[in-house]
């Protein structure tokens, strides 16, 4: 469960440059529920994913994760709880490491770490065993360095990764904007895949208003910081793309630029 | 070359080689270009030195000089993180600032160690001579350096601290404060550096406040030639890299000083050090380790 109330960031606070990248944003998510995050550039929706991993500093608000105040937690701390899988899929993972380094990072997330081997002969089986039920054959590769694995390969890990030690929120942001259609198809199938069986609770930003409607349970757009709507349940399963364009004008009370939305 | 140069050149390329491994955990594994051991290198030799004349045994002298180098290294640190100083800046402040550190500790430019006890003293008096001993003395330490850095960055913790300079983004969304990291590494490199300063100022009879002139320069060498020697991922490849490297490298230059046509001085050293460094780094083509070496990803 995680509650945003009253969030507020503002970049470049009393300059002449002041901008706020999210003016008032109240968000009650629950437990196991998929959210999908839409908005032209510059909305905030990325702002939002930042203010839950704890990369964007709150000017006024709070963030509450399963009950716990987290809003002055930084990044590192809120680790055990969030994962997070970026946009690029280099800034996921480090692709000087290899394969099972990368993931041996990942299985020690938000744990003390040890001077124990990271790669014992356990956590290589287990990792190979993982990486087998994501069908790319990457079990045999697992002293590859990361670097030689495609972009929708990297995906695919940085998905695996997130899932590889406890934690409770998944944060998507645009995961698949940077892959060619066939992956980026290949991906989300996993993401939902990794989704339901763990019973994340998920945010995941997308560019593509089709994504946002058939991944997920519930739709949030943001536009200049604020949520403008919010649909679930019966109401969304019958919403198509012109429906979305269509309630987001209306909201705005102004034209958008459809093209801008459906091709960015 | 005689067998008393060639195990000369061998010596000094083993207490360089901790110098190797120090540079090689904080440009290669942090990526942080890091200057202080101009300063942490006379600073473990002034410490050690000090220390056994003032009647220390010289494994705790030892020991206390790479604590002294440890230091140095998160005053580096401290400056580039808590002031976010850009860190080749952080680490000339630190270094410049130990040359008087340096100069207070002996309270005077060298100090002579002929007549004390030394970490060789208990090995020195049996059948080898001295110019055995030290290089033996030295292979052993080394050797169990390396093992244990390797060993080190093979861990949880240390691939914690790789991934800090590899991907500092990704190494907090995993969890890992990437700012702990990088004081822990520099404390850690530079205080192979220290011991390094200490075991010259021992096996040299002497510790100098100029000693320190290039020393990055040198442990830079030293890993790019390793690296071109040695291609490999695993940690024990780049960790051994870093000590064959520097013994290469002194080789090179004892063999070099050796042939009177070329006209060489041992003052020459530095001034063909950094042409040999500067030719690396201009080498073109995507083979070129030191330009890799030198890359920065973003921080």
């Amino acid at each position: 469960m995680i509650v945003v109330d009253n969030a507020a960031v503002v970049f470049g606070r009393s300059t002449p440059l002041e901008t706020w990248a999210l003016h008032k944003v109240d968000l009650t998510i629950p437990e196991g529920q998929f959210v999908t995050v839409i908005g032209s550039n510059g909305a905030g929706k990325s702002t939002l994913l930042n203010v839950l991993s704890g990369d964007a500093p709150l000017a006024r608000g709070r963030v509450e994760m399963d009950g716990i105040d987290v809003t002055r937690w930084p990044t590192t701390r809120r680790a055990g709880l969030v994962a997070r899988v970026f946009q690029d899929p280099m800034a996921g993972t480090c692709e000087g490491l290899s394969i099972e380094e990368n993931l041996a990072l990942a299985a020690t997330r938000g744990t003390r770490r040890s001077l124990g081997r990271s790669v014992g002969r356990a956590r290589r089986a287990d990792f190979a065993e993982r990486l087998r039920e994501l069908g790319l054959g990457l079990e045999t590769r697992l002293t590859d360095r990361m670097g030689l694995l495609s972009g929708g390969q990297r995906q695919a890990v940085s998905l695996l990764m997130a899932t590889l030690a406890g934690m409770k929120i998944l944060l998507l942001d645009e995961h698949v904007a940077a892959l060619d259609p066939k992956t980026a198809e290949f991906v989300l199938g996993l993401t939902n895949r990794i989704v339901s069986e763990n019973r994340l609770t998920t945010l995941m930003v997308t560019h593509s208003m089709r994504h946002a409607l058939d991944c997920g349970d519930r739709t949030v757009m943001l536009h200049e910081g604020r949520v403008v709507f919010d649909v679930g349940g019966e109401e969304r399963r019958g919403l198509d793309v012109p429906d979305l364009l269509r309630m987001f004008s209306r909201v705005r009370g102004e034209q958008l630029d459809n093209d801008s939305l459906l091709l960015a | 070359m005689s067998q008393v140069a060639f195990l000369g050149a061998i010596e000094v390329g083993l207490v360089y080689a901790l110098v190797a491994l120090g540079v090689f955990l904080s440009f290669r594994i942090l990526s942080f270009p890091d200057l202080t051991v101009d300063g942490s290198f006379p600073l473990g030799a002034a410490v050690a030195a000090t220390a056994i004349v003032a009647g220390w045994d010289p494994y705790l002298a030892t020991a206390l000089a790479m604590a002294a180098g440890a230091v140095a290294g998160m005053v580096t640190a401290f400056l580039n993180i808590r002031f976010r100083i850009l860190h080749l800046l952080a680490s000339i402040l630190t270094m410049i600032a130990l040359f008087s550190v340096n100069l207070r500790i002996m309270g005077r430019p060298n100090t002579a160690l002929l007549q004390e006890e030394t970490v060789l003293t208990p090995f020195l008096g049996g059948s080898l001579s001295a110019h055995e001993v030290k290089p033996l003395f030295l292979a052993a330490v080394v050797v169990l350096v390396a093992i244990l850095v390797a060993r080190f960055l093979a861990s949880e913790m240390g691939l914690a601290m790789r991934a800090t300079g590899a991907n500092p983004r990704m190494a907090r969304a995993q969890g890992i404060g990437t700012g702990l990291q990088v004081y822990a590494g520099m404390a850690l490199s530079n205080a192979l550096v220290g011991l390094a300063g200490a075991l010259f100022a021992q096996t040299n009879g002497f510790a100098d406040v100029t000693s320190g002139v290039g020393t990055i320069i040198i442990g830079l060498a030293a890993v790019i030639l390793g690296e071109t020697l040695m291609r490999g991922r695993s940690v024990l490849i780049m960790v051994a890299a870093c000590i064959v490297g520097s013994i290469v490298y002194r080789i090179a230059v004892q063999f070099a000083l050796e042939i009177d046509a070329l006209g060489l001085r041992a003052s020459d050293m530095n001034l063909v050090t950094a042409l040999l460094v500067t030719v690396a780094l201009v080498l073109p083509g995507l083979g070129n380790p030191v330009s890799a070496l030198l890359r920065r990803n973003g921080r």
